[in-house]
C-alpha cells in the first residue's frame, strides 16, 4: 500500500477565521487596515498643523 | 551602567542565547538546521519576519529620525503590506510546492545554475556587507555611549549571535527571536512610559501634539510628486513596494523565516502579521521620537546628543569656537521655550492671533538653534572627530540620562537582542546559500557532510561580519544606510524573480545578462547621480532595467534562432 499523497497547498485552503473563510478576505481586510492607518495619519497632522 | 544594569543585559541576552541552543539541540540534519523543524506555527513565524527586519538600528535610529524629520519616515513602509499580500498569494506557494531550502534554488529551477549563482552572489554579496554593518550600527553607538571598546563591542555581539546560530541553526534563529523581541517591546513601552512621565505636569497629550504638529513633526503622508524627495507617499508606496517585495520575497534571511512554517496557512498569516503590525510598529517608534523632541523643548538639550564627540572636539583647538556655539545654541532655546510658554497658554485661552505671533517667534528661535547645531557639527568634524550622524544618539542619551538603573540595563539589553535577533537571521541565510547553491552545487556528497559544511559557512559569516564591522565607517543616519545599501541591489534581485514568475518567454541567459547590465547601470547611477534620485527609486529602476534589458535580450535570441533554423 503506498503512502497517501501530501495534500496540495492551494489559495483554496481554509483561513481558519470565523470572520475571513477566504484569503482573499484577509488581503481585503489588510487594504482597508492600511487605508484607515494611512487616513488617521492624514487627519492627526491636520488637527495639529 | 550599575551592577543591576549588568546583571538584566547578562541574563536577558546570555539567557535567550543559551534557550536557542537548548530548544534546537536535536536539530542534527541538514533539513532540520536550514529549514527547522517544520513545525513553527504562525506566531512565531510573525514574530520571527518581524524581528529579523527591525534590528537594534531600528529602535537606537529611528526614534532620532523621527526627533529630527517627524513622522515621515513612516512612508518608507508604505508598500510593505501590499508586497505582502503578493508573496502570501503567489511566491510562497512556489517556495513550498518546490519544497526549496533556498530562495535561489527556484532560480535554479526556472532558469538554469549560472542565475541562480547570481541571484545567490548578489545576496551574498549585499547581505554580507549588511551583516557587518548589523553589528557595527549599534556596537559604534552603544561603546561611544557607554564608554565601551568599540572593537570588543562588535566582536562579543558577533560571537554570541555566531555561537548560537551554529549550534542550532534555523530554529535557534526563529525561537530565540520571540524573546529577543519581548525583551525589545519591553523595553520600549518601558523608555515610553518613562519620557511621558518626564514631561512638566502641565503639559498635556494635546500640548505635546500641538508643540509636535506646529514644528512640522506630524506631517506623515506628503502627496507631493517629485524624485528628489526622499519619502514621499508615491515613493513610499511604489518604492517601498519594490523594496519590499525584494526583501521579503528573495532576500533568503527573510524567506528562510516563512518557508519554515507547519502549513501554507501558517506561514501566510505569519507574513499577513507583519503586513499589519509593521506600519504601527514604525509609527509608534517614530511617534516616541517626536515625544522626545516635545520633552527636549521644556528640558535643556546638549548641542550634541554625541557627548564624546563633543567633549573630544572641546579639547582640540575648535574648543573656543563651540562654547560660542554652545552659548548661541542655549540663548536660542531659552528664547524657543518662552515662546512655546506662550504659544501654550494662548492655545489654552483660545486666543488665535497670540497663538500665530508666539509660533512665529519660536519658529525663528528653533532655525537659529538648529544653526548652531548645524555649525557645531561642522566644527566637530573639522577637528577630525569621526562620528555618525547626531541623531542616532538623541534616543540612547535620553535613556543613559532618565531612566532609572535596572530600566538602562533592559533598554541595552534590547538594543542587543535586536542586534542579535537580525544578525543570527543574517548568518542562518547567509550559510544556507554559501551551503544549497554554491557548495552542493560544487561538490557532490550526502547530507551529513552539507550539514557540517554549513556550521563552518556560518562561523566563517559570522567572522566576515565581525571583520567588516572593525573597519566599517559610516557618516549617514544609521537606519537609512542600511536601507540605502539594500535599495542598490534589490531592484534586480527583484527583476530576476519577477522574470521567473511573470514573464514566462524570458529564458536563463536573457535574465543572466540583463541582469548583470542592470546592476552596473544601477551603480553607476548611484555613484554619479547620488540623491538625485532619492534611494527608494533605485529599487524601480534596477527592477525594470532587468526585465526590459532581460526581454530585449530574449527578443535578439530568438531572432537570432529563427534566422539560423
Amino acid at each position: 500500500m503506498s503512502a497517501p499523497e501530501p495534500k496540495m497547498e492551494t489559495e483554496e485552503e481554509s483561513t481558519g477565521l470565523p470572520a475571513f473563510p477566504t484569503w482573499r478576505g484577509v488581503y481585503a481586510f489588510v487594504i482597508l487596515f492600511f487605508a484607515v492607518v494611512v487616513t488617521l495619519m492624514v487627519l492627526l497632522e491636520r488637527a495639529f498643523a | 551602567m550599575t551592577w543591576p544594569d549588568y546583571l538584566v543585559l547578562v541574563i536577558s541576552i546570555l539567557g535567550i542565547a543559551v534557550y536557542g541552543i537548548w530548544r534546537s539541540r536535536k536539530n542534527r540534519d541538514l533539513g532540520s538546521y536550514l529549514k527547522g523543524a517544520g513545525d513553527t506555527n504562525w506566531p512565531v513565524i510573525g514574530l520571527s519576519v518581524m524581528a529579523t527586519q527591525a534590528s537594534a538600528i531600528t529602535f537606537l535610529s529611528t526614534p532620532g529620525q523621527g526627533y529630527e524629520g517627524g513622522l515621515g519616515f513612516i512612508q518608507n513602509y508604505f508598500g510593505a503590506p501590499f508586497a505582502l499580500i503578493v508573496i502570501a498569494a503567489v511566491i510562497l506557494p512556489i517556495y513550498r510546492r518546490l519544497k526549496v531550502y533556498t530562495a535561489y534554488e527556484y532560480l535554479g529551477t526556472r532558469f538554469d545554475a549560472k542565475t541562480r549563482l547570481l541571484g545567490a552572489g548578489l545576496f551574498l554579496f549585499h547581505r554580507g556587507l549588511g551583516a557587518g554593518i548589523t553589528i557595527y550600527a549599534p556596537a559604534i553607538v552603544l561603546s561611544t555611549m557607554m564608554g565601551w571598546r568599540l572593537d570588543l563591542t562588535i566582536i562579543g555581539s558577533g560571537l554570541v549571535a555566531t555561537a548560537y546560530t551554529v549550534s542550532g541553526g534555523s530554529d535557534a534563529v526563529t525561537h530565540t527571536q520571540k524573546y529577543q523581541l519581548a525583551v525589545v517591546f519591553a523595553g520600549m513601552a518601558a523608555a515610553f512610559g518613562v519620557l511621558i512621565s518626564r514631561l512638566p505636569a502641565n503639559v498635556s497629550t494635546h500640548d505635546v501634539f500641538t508643540v509636535a504638529g506646529g514644528f512640522h513633526k506630524l506631517e506623515a503622508v506628503d502627496f507631493s510628486v517629485g524624485f528628489g524627495k526622499r519619502y514621499t507617499f508615491w515613493s513610499g508606496m511604489i518604492g517601498g513596494l519594490f523594496l519590499a517585495l525584494s526583501y521579503f520575497g528573495a532576500d533568503q534571511s527573510q524567506v528562510q523565516r516563512y518557508i519554515s512554517g507547519a502549513s501554507l496557512r501558517e506561514s501566510r498569516m505569519g507574513l499577513m502579521f507583519n503586513a499589519i503590525c509593521k506600519i504601527p510598529m514604525q509609527f509608534f517608534i517614530l511617534l516616541l521620537g517626536c515625544y522626545l523632541f516635545v520633552f527636549y523643548q521644556f528640558a535643556r538639550p546638549p548641542v550634541l546628543f554625541n557627548e564624546t564627540a563633543w567633549n573630544q572636539a572641546m579639547a582640540t583647538p575648535s574648543g573656543p569656537r563651540l562654547t560660542e556655539l554652545e552659548r548661541q545654541f542655549e540663548a536660542a532655546h531659552t528664547e524657543k521655550q518662552a515662546a512655546i510658554a506662550r504659544w501654550l497658554d494662548a492655545s489654552h485661552h483660545g486666543d488665535a492671533p497670540a497663538v500665530e505671533t508666539a509660533k512665529t517667534q519660536a519658529a525663528a528661535a528653533n532655525e537659529r538653534e538648529t544653526q548652531a547645531k548645524k555649525d557645531a557639527s561642522k566644527a566637530v568634524k573639522d577637528a577630525g572627530i569621526k562620528s555618525t550622524n547626531d541623531t542616532d544618539y538623541v534616543f540612547i542619551r535620553f535613556i543613559l540620562r532618565e531612566l532609572h538603573h535596572g530600566l538602562i540595563g533592559l533598554l541595552v539589553a534590547a538594543f542587543f537582542a535586536a542586534a542579535l535577533s537580525s544578525k543570527a537571521a543574517e548568518l542562518n541565510a547567509l550559510s544556507s546559500t554559501t551551503t544549497i547553491d554554491f557548495y552542493r552545487h560544487i561538490v557532490k556528497r550526502d547530507d551529513a557532510h552539507y550539514y557540517k559544511a554549513s556550521r563552518l559557512f556560518t562561523v566563517f559569516w559570522g567572522f566576515v561580519a565581525i571583520g567588516f564591522a572593525l573597519f566599517a565607517n559610516l557618516s549617514e543616519n544609521l537606519i537609512q544606510a542600511t536601507n540605502i545599501i539594500g535599495s542598490i541591489f534589490y531592484g534586480v534581485i527583484l527583476g530576476i524573480f519577477l522574470a521567473a514568475f511573470f514573464f514566462k518567454k524570458v529564458k536563463g541567459t536573457a535574465i543572466f545578462f540583463g541582469a548583470i547590465v542592470a546592476q552596473l547601470i544601477v551603480f553607476a547611477c548611484y555613484f554619479r547621480l547620488g540623491e538625485t534620485i532619492t534611494y527608494l527609486w533605485y529599487n524601480v529602476i534596477g527592477c525594470g532595467l532587468c526585465l526590459a534589458l532581460a526581454c530585449g535580450v530574449q527578443a535578439v535570441l530568438n531572432r537570432r534562432k529563427e534566422l539560423a533554423s
